[in-house]
């Protein structure tokens, strides 16, 4: 595991960047291959602590046949998707609701809050 | 009833189409949307990735629409909803239903059309074996699960790669199911590189390249299905045949533009895009209808919906302002035409004369290029030649023409990769 290759999520263009390690660089990491700075944050978090935003659904009181969208504020560790998924499946949200309606706060400890990404009145 | 202006469609085309008008001054403008809430196919794309270009921002699909239903409402603009356009005529007379005020007649000056586009049909895919239940479109899959909270299956085979199924590949995971494999016939996949990484690999989610569904086993319900490999002929290479159980099958297999309303109209229709054929002011073969989004040609980001919206909503305000004065064109009508490697160019026509400034093309390839040169042409001289390190058929291009290279071209305009 001297080089992997990882394509770069931030942006359409999909550079693909070359991650090295490199003891003497600040981040332990050596990356090529991006066309941009975004790319070399994403390739040395990708390698630390992979992150993504999670976006599902949740049930609403009382209504059987619609879901409100959400989502969380900011990414959340991958390894944890799924923890939060489980999360969301017990959750039942009261109308009406705004977009942007703080859902859960900190959810599942991931120091990302849920939040509603539709307004259903 | 009477407007200066009808949208027909109230998706991210429509919406941005008449912000744009009225920002240029046309204040009769009706939007005609035949489902129950504004925003078109982004109430079902719950996932984030929309405005990375226009806000910057990585917005959800819902939150996107809702940054344009704000303005339209803001502007008042006079939208319908549950209202089905059934027919436009030549002289842009549309015909319109819906349960409140039945079957009615509008008289527009300039028509928008918006209509976005719709899935391949299953039947057009020819799988031979029984048609047990639990197959469904990507975009079904998509709207049952993210809309209507109903959950399609356990054990899923996705194919083809465009960007909706990778998508329903991480939403089906997501929700508990497991996703077998994604087969897609080509060498290449259909849909972005982002969405291969956070949908597939994410989730360790097999991608079968040059491979296809070659039966469906079931009687009731899906029961699995038979996948093989194929040459690049895409013909099945005997003995690759392997059976995969699954409860459900998603087809991901292309979207088209829905014009059953612009061949109503008699609008000429572009056989390589299944969209109108436009000039460079979107404006159809009739004039005074123009065409925007997915209904134009099949986008792969909104951000360029929206922006092709803002230029048809200015072009039919001006259309609108100069009919009571008669249009005067100048025109020198130039044909482009889509050369070696290239699946289509937008538009199809250009008025050379009535560029603005610049001429922006638009267009796909239709293989993966690498290290190649695109050579726009006519008449045998290149009018200008830009490099490109890779292009894929699942990524628009476009390149941008200074009206001043054009003003000497009065022939065809060829596009090329060399
Ligand atoms: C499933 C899916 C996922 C996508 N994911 C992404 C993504 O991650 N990122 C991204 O940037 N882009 C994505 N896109 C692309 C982008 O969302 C579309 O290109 C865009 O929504 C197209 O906008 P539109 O207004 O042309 O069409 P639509 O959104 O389809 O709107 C057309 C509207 O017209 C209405 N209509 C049609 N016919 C009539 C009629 N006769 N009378 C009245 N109303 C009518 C329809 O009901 C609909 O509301 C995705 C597209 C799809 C389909
Ligand atoms: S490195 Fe920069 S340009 Fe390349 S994909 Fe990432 S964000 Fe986009």
């Amino acid at each position: 595991m001297d080089k992997i290759e990882k394509t770069c999520i931030i942006c359409p263009i999909g550079c693909n960047l070359i991650i090295e390690k490199d003891p003497e660089s600040k981040d332990g990491y050596r990356v090529s291959g991006n066309k941009c700075n975004r790319g070399l944050q994403y390739a040395i978090e990708e390698m630390i602590n992979p992150t993504r935003i999670l976006t599902s659904t949740v049930k609403i009181r009382g209504v059987s046949n619609k879901m409100l969208p959400v989502r969380t504020d900011r990414a959340i560790p991958k390894g944890k998707l799924f923890q939060v998924m489980d999360v969301l499946k017990e959750l039942e949200v009261e109308l009406p609701i705004k977009a942007g309606d703080l859902i859960i706060e900190n959810i599942s400890n991931t120091n990302a809050n849920l939040i509603a990404s539709k307004s259903i009145v | 009833m009477n407007y200066d202006l009808v949208v027909i469609g109230g998706g991210p085309a429509g919406l941005a189409a008449a912000i744009s008008a009225r920002r240029k001054g046309i204040k009769d403008i009706l939007i005609i949307e035949r489902d129950r809430e504004l925003g078109g196919i982004l109430n079902q794309c719950i996932h984030n990735g929309f405005g990375l270009h226009l806000f910057k921002k990585e917005l959800t699909g819902p939150e996107y629409a809702k940054c344009f239903i704000d303005e339209v409402r803001e502007l008042n603009i006079d939208y319908k909803l549950n209202t089905f356009v059934l027919d436009i005529d030549d002289k842009k007379e549309l015909s319109v239903i819906n349960s409140r005020d039945g079957f009615f007649k509008i008289q527009a000056k300039a028509i928008i059309l918006a209509m976005g586009c719709r899935e391949r049909p299953r039947g057009a895919i020819n799988i031979p074996g029984s048609r047990p239940s639990g197959i469904f479109t990507a975009g079904t899959a998509q709207r049952l699960i993210n809309m209507e909270g109903y959950m399609v299956g356990k054990k899923a085979v996705i194919l083809g790669s465009g960007d909706i199924g990778l998508i329903m590949a991480r939403r089906l995971t997501l929700e508990g199911a497991k996703v077998e494999a994604v087969a897609e016939i080509m060498p290449y996949p259909n849909g972005l590189n982002r969405n291969i990484v956070q949908c597939l690999e994410d989730f360790n989610i097999p991608l079968l390249l040059e491979h296809t569904v070659i039966e469906i086993k079931g009687k009731d319900r899906l029961e699995g299905v038979i996948l093989a490999k194929v040459d690049e002929n895409r013909s099945v290479i005997r003995g690759t045949e392997k059976y995969i159980e699954c409860d459900t099958l998603i087809l991901s297999v292309g979207l088209i533009p829905e014009n059953e309303l612009s061949k109503s109209a008699g609008i000429e229709i572009d056989p390589l895009t299944f969209g109108p054929i436009v000039d460079e002011s979107l404006e159809t073969s009739i004039k005074g209808i123009f065409a925007c989004g997915n209904v134009l040609h099949v986008h792969d980001l909104v951000d360029n919906v929206t922006l092709e919206a803002y230029k048809a909503g200015e072009k039919a305000a001006e259309y609108i302002k100069k009919t009571s004065k008669e249009r005067v064109l100048k025109t020198k009508k130039v044909k482009l035409y889509p050369g070696n490697g290239i699946r289509y160019v937008l538009p199809q026509y250009v008025n050379i004369d009535d560029l603005d400034n610049n001429l922006k093309l638009f267009f796909r390839v239709n293989d993966i290029y690498r290290d190649i040169e695109i050579l726009i042409e006519s008449n045998g001289s290149l009018i200008k030649k830009i490099k490109k390190n890779q292009v894929f058929p699942s990524q628009m291009e476009s390149i941008t023409l200074d009206k001043k290279l054009l003003t000497e071209i009065d022939q065809e305009i060829l596009i090329n990769v060399k």
